[in-house]
């Protein structure tokens, strides 16, 4: 692709555009935990157990948690700022920034694979159904989409483990260190995003091949493969890019899910864990790593999309 | 225009998103038990004559928590659904209809708002407003409405347009009229459809929740325990007792997938452009 200086100065425009708009979602979910978990009934330290008063204002103290609400804010927006997400209330020898640290990597290598997963089944599906169109090759894939897009992955992730591995026996399920425990989580995340994005290749590509560029191109005797791949798929690009974001947030959101369901030592187990904790640091952390991440997605996505559709970097 | 016959899928779906709304309503006269009734002496039982689905780990007949769980499902999801259409669909009319400086502020705070991972947003808000169907209907309203405002703000864009909202305008219609006689009936039909999708999607996030042990947490309740809940139950002791999970699991996915061949088939049939 061509992107002379000219083209250049508009894409960079929008993308800064699109950074201040990433900085003021990370800081409206920075605000809002901030003011929901002050606003959330019972406290971090209610037990069976009452505290005796002068254990309770010494914790406080601790936490700063006896400071005027403004200053705890800005405590707290200037530790974000600094990368100190504050101290965890469940897990004394650790900080909020360093249990995302040790357990982020983890659910990001789940998020990757999903996402390759989603990626590698996706194309093929889409392209089989849209090039036999109205066949029962075609109408077999939607059945298989509309099945994936329904199935909670809860329940698929407890069907699979029941059936490969307590029944069959063929791979592992509730660990996390060799690739027969990995394919499980991996193909449990990546269904249902997959079953989506087949469906939408599926409706643009079937547009796509009414188009008068494909005519003209297999009019011209060019070979079926390259009608397909250079032509049809490549101007299909730019719909399944503009999914990518909200397809991000379904596979950050089912990691949580999955990493429960698999006993994964992930973020997002602990994020459950914090929930019910009412560990309110490490809520307010993970829920912005999560959001990074999220933006981060978003960025790419926007980057990419000028790359590939010339018309918007013209713009 | 001829008539054309009506989509199979449609009916077919339509038809047990019916009857799951009518078990789950029903559900105090039709369950064969009553609701937290325990028989000591029946734990874990496979599905008999007496007890159609089988009992769970207290001794409690399985038919009953599921036709409840209906209950607690399609409370969530129609309840939800209704929320946020009120909420998006009235901020998304005025957003459309005043255009300008207005629309634009208001449409921005809506992207700011998509952005957001609404999971996380939705947990949080159940954190503050307690984990019961009440505080978990306000929090999943709170987190679908910018769907419906998205959809109704463009369609009143669009239907600002037509010749007819023109001529009234120029009639001197008041500027309420033109909205709700004029506007108002043209933008029935996308918001119909959303209106449809997101009762699946918030029956989904509920039973995820519940599943998970962050949903509903009412053990007591008259209402009926969530069916992911059950689900929860049954994982537990998936190995030697499946039958604890399948049926509020399969009680799920049938729910969901006929609310989603339902939306597919009203796209489908009122022509609305996939969103």
């Amino acid at each position: 692709m061509r992107a002379g200086l000219h083209s250049a100065q508009p894409m960079i425009a929008l993308l800064l555009k699109r950074f201040f708009h990433g900085v003021i979602v990370l800081w409206v979910v920075a605000t809002l935990t901030f003011v929901l978990l002050r606003l959330a009934p019972g406290g971090p330290f209610d037990s069976e157990r009452k505290l005796p008063p002068e254990v309770l204002a010494n914790l406080e103290a601790k936490y700063h948690l006896d400071e005027p609400m403004l200053q705890q804010y800005g405590r707290y927006l200037g530790g974000i700022v600094r990368g100190d997400l504050g101290p965890s209330y469940k897990y004394l020898d650790r900080g909020v920034t360093q249990i995302i640290r040790e357990t982020l990597p983890t659910s990001a290598l789940l998020g990757v694979l999903a996402l390759l997963f989603t990626i590698a089944a996706a194309f093929p599906i889409g392209l089989f159904a849209a090039y036999y169109r109205g066949l029962l090759i075609d109408r077999g894939c939607v059945f298989v989409a509309t099945l994936g897009i329904s199935l909670p992955n809860f329940i698929l992730g407890a069907f699979l483990i029941w059936l490969v591995a307590l029944e069959l026996g063929w791979l592992q399920a509730g660990r996390w260190d060799d690739w027969s425990s990995v394919i499980l989580p991996t193909v449990t995340l990546g269904a249902a995003p997959a079953a989506y994005l087949s469906a939408l290749l599926r409706s643009t590509l079937i547009e796509t091949f009414g188009e008068d560029f494909i005519r003209t191109a297999r009019a011209k005797g060019l070979r079926e493969l390259a009608v397909v791949v250079k032509h049809a798929l490549a101007h299909s690009l730019i719909p399944v890019l503009t999914v990518m974001g909200p397809l991000a947030a379904t596979l950050l959101t089912g990691s949580f899910v999955v990493e429960y369901v698999f006993a994964i030592p992930g973020m997002g187990r602990f994020f459950i864990t914090a929930v019910t904790d009412r560990d309110y640091p490490l809520i307010m952390g993970v829920s912005l790593v999560y959001t990074a991440i999220l933006v981060l997605a978003n960025f790419i996505v926007d980057a990419l999309y000028g790359y590939v559709d010339p018309r918007i970097r013209a713009q | 225009m001829t008539h054309r016959a009506a989509n199979p899928w449609l009916v077919a779906s339509a038809l047990i998103v019916i009857c799951v709304l009518m078990l789950g309503f029903f559900a105090p006269w039709i369950a064969p038990y009553p609701l937290g009734g325990v028989e000591a002496s029946r734990i874990l039982e496979a599905p008999s004559a007496s007890h159609w689905l089988g009992t769970d780990g207290l001794g409690r007949d399985l038919l009953t928590r599921v036709l409840y769980g209906a209950r607690v499902s399609m409370t969530v999801g129609v309840g939800t659904a209704l929320i946020a259409l009120v909420l998006g669909t009235g901020y998304g009319l005025v957003a459309g209809f005043k255009g300008g400086y207005w629309d634009h502020w208001m449409m921005r705070t809506v992207d700011v708002f998509y952005g957001l991972p609404d999971m996380l947003i939705f947990i949080l808000l159940s954190l503050v407003l307690g984990r019961n169907i009440g505080g978990l209907l306000i929090a999943l309203g709170l987190v679908t409405w910018v769907r419906f405002a998205r959809i109704a703000r463009g369609q009143v864009l669009q239907a600002k347009e037509f010749v007819f909202v023109e001529s009234a305008v120029a009639l001197g219609v008041s500027r309420a009229r033109i909205l709700l006689r004029h506007i108002l009936p043209n933008i029935v039909a996308p918001i119909l459809v959303t209106l449809t999708f997101s009762i699946p999607s918030a029956i989904l996030a509920e039973s995820t929740l519940s599943f998970i042990g962050i949903g509903i947490n009412d053990p007591y309740s008259a209402w009926g325990t969530s069916w992911g809940t059950l689900a929860q139950d049954g994982y537990r002791a998936m190995r030697s007792y499946p039958h604890v999970i399948a049926f509020p699991a399969g009680a799920i996915f049938v729910t969901i997938l006929a609310f989603n061949i339902l939306g597919n088939a009203l796209r489908d049939a009122l022509d609305v452009k996939a969103t």
